[in-house]
């Protein structure tokens, strides 16, 4: 399978916007860890904005980073929001009002708990009524999100926004779902080349376990210690510039054989 | 559709589900989940609470996984998995599940038994294989032995529908030559006080499209579906299309024009090459809940017109969330199987101000093709046709 990746965005510590960011991956000794604050998306306005969570915001603040590069017609966009997780922010609220007498859940908690929440709220956002897909693929999640993105793009012509994205759990659920940074990234997909091109990306399902690993060893935590990071090998050949392949982890046993041309 | 398998409140096989359709017997019950103070109907599958996840898939244990279980046990589903196996290789087969929310009773329980002192939760807690989104995609393909591309759609009440338009497009695609769809949703605290919270919950028997109608009642099933292209199989029924489509409007009410229901019925009808006449019965989404019988009574009129024969089911089993995609696709061919529209259970009357032609006797009639509609929180719209093969 074939596709055009015409823009990126991405939210991480040290890594907050693609353009002002790109230097960091292609050069990692220029790269430093900085605590990533929460990111405000201008995609929302106030009063919704307050009624949504780190994870949605996180979301939404990787998509905005990479549609804001280029005449992109929100509207026109199919989407695909991959997640390991989901909103453990409203799990770990609502589990916890479940343990109070009557059970108080709040609507707005119960209504953001639906792992396809950031991708409601995006439509809400931009007006799109293209089809939406989210997902989950535990670690794999990145991956299977590109996949799912590929697919849609090889069945109808319409460009794809994919998100992945992991906010870390509050105490007490960290302890059973550990995760050491929140991390979120968009790719925009295209069947063509066009003039916003970045790179051609080849994807193929291939046995094995040799996935592909980063030097810098800062990096190479936030990959393992997010899902969507797991992304982390893609984005710097991006960055790079270069034309080559990468591995990255699918399901157990098997990889995505990514391989990169640049436009 | 070779083989397919359904496990809701109407029993454990899928002639369990026909006969409650064709007597008008329903499977709702007064509320008697767990501890659950609330004053509503439930449709819940009974003995699950006997029924525990093998033991070599042992990690995994949890009410959503046990009711999966259930139904890869039943209709032979995983003989015919088994012999598609030996067909095409384990690994050029497909899983997609759906569910919203996954194994997370599992977390509610551990939440109670948190130690006073730390808040820590009880080791018991396997928190990837039973709450994680993806444990029911992954439980289902280990329990069948499968090593194809996988994953689990959760879009809330329309994700065990998107399924099918995911597997169709991965076989299309040539990533797998065959698929295990199916959507799997048990029940919780976290929907049955979520949904109250909302206020959209019912205290007796739902009623969709009634005047009287006040909400929705919970159920929890899970069905599964092969999916092969139609030339390699032989079956009884197929999928002719699907559509999808976001509303764009709210997260937890449907656009009131039913805007993003038009669209998905709208690109169903063109991916099946159908026009609305082809189709004979529409199997409603029908909540029950005011404002989504109200937006999806404008869509169905907008497309096929008011004498479309038109039912819900939900009287029979309760909305099964992550699992209505499955439950209404399965019923949709039943209608096709045995030529026969189900009655739109617990409405005696029509509330004047929708136009649909809602049935409210069952009929026995030739069912060709149906349309089958499942909608969701976060505008997450799909609906699927289901045809007969001559």
């Amino acid at each position: 399978m074939q596709v055009y990746i015409d823009a990126v965005g991405i939210m991480g510590p040290g890594l907050t916007g693609w353009k002002d960011n790109v230097d960091k991956l292609r050069n990692s000794t220029h790269y430093e860890f900085i605590e990533m604050q929460d990111q405000n998306t201008s995609l929302l306005p106030a009063n919704e904005r307050r009624r949504t969570t780190h994870n949605i915001k996180l979301a939404l603040a990787a998509a905005e980073d990479a549609v804001s590069q280029n005449k992109t017609d929100r509207k026109q966009l199919a989407t695909v929001f991959a997640s390991s997780e989901g909103d453990t922010e409203i799990v770990d609220k609502i589990c916890t009002s479940l343990t109070y007498p009557g059970r108080p859940v709040s609507p707005t908690h119960f209504h953001n708990s639906v792992h396809n929440a950031p991708a409601g709220y995006w439509a809400i956002a931009t007006g799109s009524r293209m089809t939406s897909t989210s997902l989950s693929a535990h670690h794999a999640s990145f991956s299977a999100g590109l996949v799912e993105a590929m697919v849609m793009i090889a069945n109808d012509p319409a460009p794809v926004l994919l998100v992945a994205y992991d906010y870390p759990p509050p105490d007490p659920l960290l302890a059973v779902c550990p995760m050491n940074t929140p991390f979120s990234v968009a790719l925009l997909l295209n069947r063509e080349a066009s003039d916003h091109c970045i790179a051609k990306c080849k994807v193929e399902i291939t046995p094995g376990d040799n996935y592909s690993r980063i030097d810098n060893d800062q990096l190479e935590s936030i990959r393992l210690g997010n899902p969507a990071a797991r992304s982390l090998p893609l984005l710097i050949m991006l960055a790079e510039k270069n034309n080559g392949s990468v591995f990255l982890p699918y399901l157990p046993g098997s990889l995505l054989n990514i391989e990169i041309e640049q436009c | 559709m070779p083989a397919f398998t359904i496990v809701n409140a109407l029993g454990r096989v899928v002639s369990a589900s026909t006969e409650g359709l064709r007597t008008n017997q329903g499977g709702l019950r007064a509320c008697d989940f767990e501890d659950a103070e609330l004053n509503t109907y439930i449709g819940r599958v009974t003995g699950i609470e006997d029924e525990p996840v093998v033991e070599k898939l042992g990690q995994f244990e949890c009410r959503n996984n046990r009711l999966a279980q259930l139904a890869l046990n039943t209709e032979h589903f995983s003989d015919s998995v088994e012999e598609a196996r030996s067909r095409y290789g384990c690994d050029r087969i497909g899983v997609f599940i759906g569910t919203s929310t996954s194994g997370i009773l599992q977390t509610e329980h551990a939440y109670q038994q948190r130690d006073p002192d730390t808040g820590r939760l009880p080791d018991s807690l396997l928190y990837r294989y039973t709450h994680n989104t993806f444990s029911v995609g992954d439980f289902t393909r280990q329990y069948l032995g499968l090593t194809g591309p996988a994953m689990v759609i959760s879009t809330a009440c329309s994700s065990s529908a998107k399924v099918f338009a995911t597997a169709s497009r991965y076989i299309k695609a040539g990533l797998c030559d065959a698929a295990v769809v199916g959507g799997v949703d048990s029940l919780c605290m976290t929907t049955l006080y979520g949904f109250s919270s909302l206020d959209l919950i019912a205290s007796q028997p739902c009623q969709p499209w009634s005047e009287k109608r006040s909400g929705i009642n919970i159920g929890e099933a899970a069905g599964f579906a092969l999916l092969e292209p139609l030339e390699m199989t032989q079956s009884k029924v197929a999928l002719l299309g699907w559509g999808e489509s976001s509303d764009a409007y709210h997260m937890s009410a449907p656009h009131p024009e039913g805007a993003g229901a038009i669209g998905a019925m709208q690109s169903a009808l063109v991916a099946a090459d159908l026009k609305p006449g082809d189709i004979n019965y529409i199997h409603l989404h029908g909540t029950a809940t005011h404002t989504n019988d109200a937006a999806e009574d404008k869509a169905v009129v907008n497309v096929f017109g008011a004498q479309m024969p038109c039912s819900s089911t939900k009287g029979w089993t309760g909305h099964t969330l992550g699992a209505a995609g499955i439950n209404n696709a399965i019923f949709s061919c039943i209608s096709i199987l045995e030529n026969f529209i189900p009655v739109t259970l617990n409405t005696t009357q029509q509330d004047p101000s929708l136009s649909a032609n809602i049935m409210l006797a069952s009929q026995e009639q030739s069912v060709n093709r149906v349309i089958s509609n499942a909608f969701g929180f976060g505008g997450s719209n799909c609906s699927l046709i289901f045809g007969s093969v001559d």
